[in-house]
């Protein structure tokens, strides 16, 4: 929709020249949320894609993949074999509630930022040890786990004038073993749940990630793959009631009992008790 | 900046936070639609670079020099893109509005991508056909037929509008450019009571760009209702243009008109309203108690029944004695069923554009139902002459019964009269959840008792419905909740007990099905309980009660004296159901492993039209050239009845659809309609054109014989003939008399409709996700006029209801405001949620409808939730009793009575 209170985008070149923050301003990446809702609290947008930062970038350490690279642009990407946990990229850009038109539009980076608890791409990130690189006003550099960088609903650790640059995925956990799950109210739907799990080939470490059941992503590792009871009892002990998401994509009680239901897939899977 | 669209230059400059949509629109492209603005629905849909993009997200400034391509330039060089001719042939659309953004999405599909239409086209939202003439389009199955002259009754012919429709060409409410246009923008209420102490607009006036700021203070002091029906008595007078007091959180509260959308909203934030917050109620039930506070404190000529107990209208009506009928009952059921607040989400959202034109005449071009009732009421609110005001509407984007309703045109005549300048008001899709009209939500607690035979002795009902803050359609709507419903069934003991009550929640209105389908879903899964009560074949046990031809459909709306109910279409229906239900088709999908099945029916019977008199005027001319030219009232959104009105007109004149050129849905054509709601469209306003078509053949045939001195002539495609002899039509147009002729049908006497819903569903136990495996349908729509189009009816009836049977909910806070105004908070059925229904028409003719057929617009809507649930019940052997049947709480019941169960 058209944002009638804007009077002025800046289209910077370089990071040099980013302007001074300033009240009003928004990060315009692809702006398939920005220009979504009503936002007349804005004055100026600051137009990152005139950056042109390279959307995706591969070597030995992972995949590095920039802020305002684009939903089809990842989904795009061919990896090296060895990354059996690559996949998941597909996977989590299939659990957009937009379609694959959005895809065109819209950002990795633009989805961690807005941080809500449903975004894939925080999902995907979190789940694959993602670090998120932060540019600070004065030039200085800032690297988060991105399972630490939404805090909450629509709440990120980003501090005022920040710019999400880029996010790392490590060649390490790409190698791992994955196993994804998905459940909605609706077929193709808005996630009410959204597990990740990881199994590492050599010391057989196992890391679940919930997301979008709950309010901000939850990270449970185990040294090991563990059996169904350990599994239960540690969702229960480490998501808290309160972190269970309440809107009308699912009820809080049934997101608790999905997430149980999908945890124990994934770890049925992943320890080969069943075919993925 | 420069731009590319279309293969054209535009050397132009949009403004810094504008999004492509407008500023495409802007440059004359209004097939780029506007169905959320929010990038959900995918109506805006343009390719950028080949890319399809929703370009209400796009900044406008990120398109420069890049190839835009909008539905305008799919066709290269008057050619047709093959996707626009395949959703021609195919006629994958209804209202059309979504129609541009779907055919440049699919055309830009590859094939894997079409193999994939689910995913492919979830951004693609339709709320009218239900998606199995879009899939059809794409896979190039083709329906449209043609016609011999005189055959057009019974043909799939296309509609009329068709090829404008898939070029973008078609014009809805906004798709026209008017010079001087003034914007209108609305302040509404944050609080679900509150009084108006004082508006100040000096602020907002003083915005550049303003021209004019209205409150209560400019609004006439006279109350009506919203709500349109050709007796405006059907209705309370419980509305003022701007109030004094705010009843709902979104009411309007102010208007401003600026030279720009941008003023208009900038005005609206500036607008300081000085309130004083009133006890408010949201619960129907608490609403009546003693006590509670009071949302409408007005005299008896509101025709409100009992202001201080918030009662707009109650039912209190008995038959028998159901005390003797539940001592005679071998079995009884008993049950509260509760149905939720849903929204119609037609794509085109609520639109008028007013202006004052040379000759002094108001021009009120609208999204509505209803221009010659909406005319009325204009006429009444303002003391104006219905010689100067002119209600039109080219082709509305859906309806659903929601633009039944004045709910725009009153302010924008008010700012068009004060003004002097054209004004137009467009509500964004937020408004339309908050501030429009939704469902009644009702709870309906149901009493019902059957003999060991399987003979019913009882049925009895209390309907509480919650109106919302005002009465539009409440009274009518708990009246037909009370009506058929019950009535279909033969009972000797009724009683029904009906409220329709007052809250400060977002007012209720019409929509498709009018009641039916809430006190539906309480009485079929009554019926059903019964039936497995007494070990009865469901389908049985409806066969065995039901009334038959002859028979009066006996309730506290007891169908009058004008309904001819001759030909049995029930039990046709029950038995195409049962015998779909037991074959097996390749549109089955089957049951994934571990989840439990079961099968469920219901059926709804309908009325054919409004009980309270329902008129329309239709006029056909001979012209110079030997075609015709067909004038009806009826509007367009989807319903198809400018199809159905070309096929019985050429019908009626031995000619074919090409030869009928027709205008309709503009008061300034003369005559009246009482509007495209009730389902008449076809039987009311239809047989208005068959009329007018029958008289015109007697008047040509009678020139025929005049002019020729010789007797005995017939009508033919494009003359008369006789014996080898031919008269062209033209020869007789210039013969030099008139050949004019008019239709009026009363909408009496009426008939009987009906449908039946048979489901396979599929439940997964542990997380009480709900798939559909088979869904059949069989309707009694008499002898259908258009089985492509009707065909089309029942499938859209059924994917909307569905949306509200698993998905949909507007949901309410603790201070009545909305929680989910938005599409991707309130789900509607996307590609992916609907599936293949299998549709069977009853061999019927019906006695009263014209060439025997029967309306088919609303009833298919009406058995589906009941359907569903009895599916569920029979898969899980527990009764659900509120909807929507969404999966969490699926698995809440069901795992509440695993608990129960494993206490035992």
């Amino acid at each position: 929709m058209d944002l009638n209170t804007i009077t002025d985008v800046i289209r910077p070149r370089g990071q040099e020249s980013l302007p001074l923050w300033q009240e009003g301003d928004a990060l315009l990446a692809g702006g398939t949320w920005l220009f979504s809702e009503p936002q007349p609290h804005l004055r100026r947008l600051i137009d990152l894609a005139t950056l042109e930062w390279p959307p995706l970038e591969v070597d030995a350490e992972g995949l590095r993949i920039a802020a305002t690279c684009t939903i089809a642009q990842l989904d795009a990407i061919a990896l090296p074999v060895e990354w059996t946990a690559a996949p998941l990229i597909g996977q989590c850009c299939r659990a957009f509630l937009a379609s694959f038109k959005i895809w065109n539009t819209a950002t990795v980076g633009g989805n961690l930022c807005l941080s809500l608890p449903v975004g894939p791409m925080i999902s995907l990130a979190s789940a694959l040890d993602g670090v998120a690189v932060i540019w600070g006003r004065d030039g200085y550099e800032r690297r988060v786990p991105v399972v630490e960088f939404v805090v909450d609903a629509r709440k990120n650790i980003l501090g005022r004038g920040e710019i999400l640059r880029r996010i790392d995925l490590p060649a390490a956990t790409l190698a791992r073993r994955a196993a994804f799950r998905q459940m909605s109210l609706t077929p193709l739907g808005r996630s009410a749940a959204l597990l990740i799990g990881t199994l590492s080939s050599r010391g057989g470490a196992f890391d679940l990630t919930v997301t979008a059941a709950t309010s901000r992503p939850v990270r449970l590792s185990f040294a090991r793959a563990p059996d169904a009871s350990t599994l239960r009892e540690r969702i229960a002990r480490d998501i808290d009631d309160k972190l269970y998401m309440a809107d009308p994509h699912g009820t809080p009680a049934w997101r608790r009992h999905v997430t149980g239901v999908l945890a124990e897939e994934i770890r049925q899977e992943l320890a080969g008790e069943t075919a993925p | 900046m420069s731009f590319r669209v279309n293969g054209q230059e535009f050397a132009r400059e949009p403004r810094p936070g504008q999004c492509l949509r407008t500023f495409l629109r802007e440059l004359g492209c209004h097939g780029v639609k506007k169905g959320c603005d929010a990038g959900d629905c995918g109506a805006c849909t343009v390719l950028i670079d080949g890319e399809p993009v929703h370009s209400c997200l796009i900044p406008a400034f990120r398109a420069e020099r890049r190839e835009v391509v909008t539905i305008e330039g799919l066709a290269r060089g008057g050619t047709l893109h093959a996707m626009q001719r395949a959703f021609l042939e195919a006629q994958g659309f209804q209202c059309g509005f979504c129609t541009a953004g779907m055919i440049v999405t699919a055309a830009s599909l590859n094939q894997a991508q079409r193999q994939d239409l689910a995913r492919a086209l979830k951004g693609n939202l339709c709320r009218c056909t239900g998606y199995r003439a879009i899939a059809d389009a794409i896979g190039g199955i083709a329906h449209v037929e043609d016609a011999a002259a005189g055959e057009a009754c019974g043909r799939s012919l296309p509609a009329p509008g068709g090829a404008a429709v898939v070029t973008g060409a078609m014009r809805y409410t906004n798709d026209v450019a008017i010079d001087g246009l003034l914007h209108m923008k609305l302040v509404r209420s944050p609080h679900a009571h509150a009084r108006i102490r004082a508006i100040d607009r000096t602020q907002a006036r003083a915005v550049p760009g303003v021209c004019a700021v209205f409150t209560f203070e400019d609004a006439p002091q006279r109350l009506y209702s919203s709500a349109r029906h050709e007796v405006s008595a059907d209705d309370p007078d419980d509305t003022r243009l701007f109030d004094d007091v705010v009843r709902f959180v979104g009411q309007r509260v102010a208007a401003v008109v600026a030279e720009s959308e941008a003023a208009a909203e900038a005005g609206c934030r500036l607008v300081k309203v000085d309130y004083e917050a009133l006890p408010a109620v949201l619960d129907a039930e608490q609403a009546m108690r003693a006590g509670a506070p009071i949302v409408h404190d007005k005299d008896v000529a509101s025709r409100i029944l009992d202001p201080q107990r918030n009662i707009l209208a109650a039912v209190d009506w008995s038959l028998g004695d159901v005390a003797q009928g539940l001592a005679e009952a071998a079995v009884v059921h008993e049950g509260t069923y509760v149905t939720q607040r849903v929204q119609h989400v037609a794509l085109e959202t609520h639109a008028a554009i007013a202006w004052v034109d040379a000759g002094g005449m108001l021009n009120v071009r609208s999204s509505t139902q209803v221009p010659f009732l909406t005319r009325r009421a204009l006429c009444a609110l303002f003391d104006l002459a219905p010689e100067k005001v002119r209600v039109f509407c080219e082709r509305v984007g859906g309806g659903f019964g929601g633009k039944q309703e004045m709910l725009v045109e009153d302010v924008v005549v008010l700012a068009a009269l004060r003004t002097g300048r054209p004004v137009k008001l467009e509500l964004t899709r937020e408004e339309q959840f908050i501030a429009t009209t939704t469902r009644h939500p009702m709870r309906v607690a149901v009493k019902a008792g059957a003999r060991r035979d399987g003979t019913l002795t009882v049925l009895q009902m209390r309907v509480v419905s919650d109106t919302g803050a005002y009465g539009n359609h409440g009274a009518q709507v708990l009246h037909n909740a009370c009506a058929e419903a019950i009535g279909v069934y033969r009972c000797a003991n009724k009683k029904i007990e009906g409220y329709a009550v007052y809250t400060n929640n977002m007012p209720a209105g019409a929509f498709r099905g009018y009641g039916g389908p809430q006190s539906g879903f309480a009485i079929e899964s009554a019926i059903d309980e019964l039936a497995r009560q007494l070990g009865m074949d469901p389908i049985e046990f409806r066969r065995h009660n039901v009334i038959r031809p002859g028979e009066a459909a006996v309730s506290a709306d007891t169908l009058g004296g004008d309904v001819d109910y001759r030909n049995n279409g029930l039990e046709p229906c029950l038995d195409l159901v049962r015998d779909a239900l037991r074959r097996e088709r390749d549109t089955d999908r089957p049951a994934p492993p571990g989840w439990r099945i079961g099968e469920g029916v219901a059926l709804a019977m309908i009325q054919t039209g409004p009980p309270n008199g329902h008129f329309a005027d239709s006029r056909i001319a001979l012209r110079p050239d030997g075609t015709y030219e067909l004038v009806f009232g009826t509007a367009e959104f989807g319903n198809g009845t400018s199809t159905v009105h070309c096929q019985i007109a050429a019908t009626a004149l031995a000619t074919t659809i090409n030869r009928i050129a027709f205008r309709q849905s503009d008061t300034l054509n003369g005559g009246h309609d009482s509007g495209a709601y009730g389902s008449t469209g076809t039987v009311v306003a239809g047989r208005a054109t068959q009329l007018a078509a029958e008289a015109l053949r007697e008047k040509i045939l009678e020139i025929a014989s005049e002019h020729s001195g010789k007797p005995g002539w017939q009508l033919a495609a494009d003359a008369v003939i006789r014996d080898g002899e031919r008269l062209g039509l033209a020869e007789l147009a210039a013969a030099g008399r008139e050949l004019v002729a008019g239709g009026h049908s009363t909408g009496s006497p009426r008939s009987i409709a009906c449908n039946v819903q048979g489901f396979r569903i599929a439940v997964n136990l542990r997380t009480g996700e709900i798939r559909i495996l088979k869904s059949v349908q069989a309707a009694d729509a008499g002898r259908v006029v258009n089985p492509m189009q009707c065909r089309g009816q029942v499938e859209g009836g059924v994917a909307q209801a569905l949306g509200a049977a698993l998905y949909e909910e507007l949901l309410v806070d603790r201070d009545g405001r909305a929680v989910n105004p938005t599409l991707r908070d309130y789900h509607v059925p996307t590609f992916a949620d609907v599936p293949y229904t299998e549709v069977y028409f009853a061999d019927t003719v019906d006695a009263v409808g014209p060439y025997g057929a029967k309306s088919m617009s609303e009833s298919p809507y009406d058995p589906v939730l009941p359907a569903l649930a009895n599916a569920l019940r029979d898969a899980t052997g527990i009764r659900f009793c509120a909807a929507p049947l969404k999966a969490d709480r699926v698995w809440e019941k069901l795992s509440g009575a695993a608990m129960t169960a494993s206490a035992d």
